[in-house]
């Protein structure tokens, strides 16, 4: 990695001593943490280390106690989340969050159209937009899922509702992916072929994701921060963290090894 | 308790199976060359039964806009009348501009309605809207009391209980028409029911509209997809009053009055009444329960005084045993009868029927008998039920009521499992076919 002058230019993530606590817990104690255009950043660390409360402080589903997070250089901390969605992240979550009695196709599809601009559009008709169907067609070719698509998402598979997941954080070409464990709770055939399907999509995308499967981890990211206890001990390629020994102590251990 | 999933599990979700109902013209075709042809059914042709039609369409719309409310956005408000009486109103003092000489002619009139019910659903819900669930419906209940308080004051313009009337025959003719007679003023609600039936859907078929279904589903994720949600119930709950005031306005225009109740907590009931009885999952359901409902309103008066009671029960035993409303009963079993193992299911009903009958009859005896001796003690001890006069003074109605009862309860108790069971077997069938199938 170079970090010359052209650095600001190729993070298109920027998180600057971010803190948050939850009264007089401070569960985020200062993160800093760059985030490259184009890299499959991974963010790892023991339970209870705060990585899904850093996913939530980013896409805006709580704000920040103290810091500044900027996108493409511009200050998004403490914005609705819409808002925040509207400018390119968009995220996925650990516990399924889909909408149970829209079909398949329905909930790829609502999740194009803002941006495709048609925001609150009550005029037009959805099965018009051509640009909405194909954009569906093709979400829904990429998570494997064409041939569900008049199923209720509610009665949909644990692994098939994961893809679906991934579907809708992806469907309107965000720049920045935040996936919250992805594979959780999968089997490992499962695992794998959710890590094709999370290669496939990231491409000429950033990625951040957290995850708890290492070999997951090692096998997508380009780069990996390790979170202990609110603050990142470590961001380094997946090879050097392997060796870094304070991550060893704090926290892989024989996990790496498994 | 037998379930729509016995029947396998829906392979469509519902907004699937709801486009190719509506997407089809022959379905608003047909429905609007019955509504034409409706008033010259026999037994449809006198004035009541016009009347009765009238006051269905009107209810019609006015539960449809309530299910875009609670079935399409799961907004649960219990102070929908507000928009149908203020577009009432609307309709009633446009009427009145009318009777004393604007040049409007009387079947535009709703368009107030829809207009009033627009501007005050948008000035409450810029309010209301910002949060769901028991927050919005308890803030609702405080603008239906608030609204409903402000007719009462403001005497000069809504005529307080006693309401204000106008005349629908004095205005413009439009091509020999006076919208005096029931008849006229029919199809008139008729024209405007399928007009806001099929706009209502349309809406639903927009980006804003699928966006109504994702809040109701999800409110959170629709945040992470682009969507302000408060945005979203925002604008559903704007159209749904524009909807409500519509009927208002076309109520105006079949009652010729309209007084302080229009905007009451007990129209708002109704409203909530029909949806649920009908079954909010779908926009069927909104018409079957309006349909229904104003038909035991008005029919099952002239039977009993206790009418209100049975409306009552009959609406506890829907939530309790058909969460999904008389369209959702009403599907399940068309679903059925695609199995080819409804033969079984009706066997076990027309079992079940002889004491669910004995129980049914034997309450509603027991309920008349009490009601009467309880309200109506100068009518005698002589009651006639069923067909039958019997002396309440003497235990032995009482006695035979509730051997009914008894009778039916236990006998029922057995007999149910076999519905159960045919149901059940239904379901396995149907699966094994779909594996054989695919």
């Amino acid at each position: 990695m170079t970090h010359g002058a052209g650095s600001e230019l190729q993070c298109v993530l920027q998180l600057r001593g971010v803190r948050k606590s939850f009264g007089a817990t401070q569960i985020i104690r200062g993160v800093s943490l760059d985030i490259l255009r184009g890299e499959r950043h991974a963010i790892i660390g023991p339970n209870g280390a705060g990585k899904s409360t850093l996913f939530n402080l980013i896409c805006g589903r709580i704000a920040p106690t103290q810091g500044c997070i900027l996108l493409d250089g511009k200050a998004i901390a403490a914005r609705p989340a819409f808002e925040i969605n509207r400018r390119g992240i968009s995220r996925s979550f650990q516990v399924t969050n889909i909408f149970p009695r829209l079909s398949v196709y329905e909930n790829i599809r609502c999740s194009v159209l803002w941006s495709l601009g048609y925001r609150y559009c009550f005029w037009r008709g959805v099965s018009r937009l051509r640009d909405a169907a194909e954009k569906t067609e093709r979400t829904l070719e990429a998570i494997g899922m064409t041939s569900r698509r008049d199923a209720p998402a509610g009665v949909l598979t644990y692994a098939e509702q994961r893809a679906l997941e991934i579907g809708i954080t992806i469907a309107g070409d965000p720049q920045v992916i935040l996936l919250d464990e992805p594979t959780a709770g999968m089997s490992r055939a499962e695992a794998n072929h959710a890590v094709d399907l999370i290669r496939e999509v990231s491409q000429g995308r950033t990625l951040v994701m957290v995850e708890h499967d290492m070999g997951v981890v090692f096998d997508l990211a380009d780069r990996i921060s390790v979170l202990v206890y609110g603050e990142i001990i470590a961001t380094d390629l997946p090879s050097r963290i392997r060796r870094n020994e304070a991550v060893q102590t704090a926290y892989l251990g024989s996990a790496i090894h498994a | 308790m037998t379930r729509g999933d016995d029947i396998g599990v829906p392979s469509r979700a519902p907004e699937v199976v709801l486009r190719q109902w509506t997407t089809s013209y022959r379905v608003w075709l047909g429905a609007a060359s019955v509504l034409l042809v409706l008033p010259f059914f026999p037994g449809l042709g006198s004035d009541f039964s016009r009347s009765l039609l009238s006051q269905m369409g009107i209810a019609a719309v006015f539960a449809l806009s309530y299910s875009l409310l609670l079935g399409q956005t799961g907004l649960l408000s219990f102070g929908h009348a507000v928009y149908f009486g203020l577009g009432a109103y609307a309709g009633i003092h446009l009427m009145r501009a009318i009777n004393a000489g604007l040049p409007v002619p009387m079947p535009l009139v709703p368009i107030a309605g829809a207009a009033a019910g627009l501007a005050f659903g948008m000035l409450f819900g810029s309010l209301t809207t910002r949060r769901a669930g028991v927050v919005f419906a308890l803030i609702s209940l405080g603008v239906g009391e608030l609204v409903l308080a402000a007719m009462r004051m403001v005497q000069g313009f809504s005529g307080g209980e006693e309401g204000i009337t106008a005349d629908r025959g004095a205005g413009p003719h439009v091509f020999g028409l006076t919208f005096a007679s029931q008849l006229e003023i029919y199809y008139v609600i008729a024209f405007w029911a399928v007009l806001s039936a099929a706009l209502m859907v349309a809406f639903l078929r927009t980006p804003v509209g699928r966006m109504c279904n994702a809040v109701r589903d999800n409110a959170e994720r629709a945040e992470f997809i682009g969507y302000d949600p408060v945005r979203v119930r925002f604008i559903a709950f704007s159209v749904a009053a524009m909807f409500a005031g519509l009927a208002g306005g076309l109520h105006a225009l079949n009652y010729e009055i309209v007084a302080a109740d229009a905007v009451g907590p007990a129209r708002s009931g109704a409203v909530l009444l029909m949806a649920y009885i009908g079954g909010v999952a779908n926009f069927l359901g909104a018409i079957l329960g309006a349909v229904v409902i104003t038909w035991l309103q008005v029919s099952l008066s002239d039977y009993t005084t206790a009418w209100q009671l049975y409306l009552g029960l009959f609406f506890m035993a829907v939530v309790l045993f058909a969460p999904n409303g008389l369209a959702g009963l009403l599907l399940m079993h068309v679903r059925l009868f695609r199995t080819g193992a409804w033969i079984a299911v009706l066997k076990a009903y027309a079992i079940a029927a002889v004491p669910a009958g004995a129980l049914v009859a034997g309450a509603v005896a027991l309920l008349e008998i009490n009601y009467r001796r309880a309200t109506q003690p100068e009518a005698g001890p002589q009651l006639k039920l069923f067909g039958v006069t019997m002396d309440t003074s003497t235990p032995w109605p009482w006695l035979a009521a509730s051997g009914l009862v008894i009778f039916g309860l236990v006998a029922l108790r057995r007999s149910w499992p076999l519905v159960t069971a045919a149901w059940r077997h239904a379901g396995d069938e149907t699966r094994r076919r779909g594996e054989a199938r695919s």
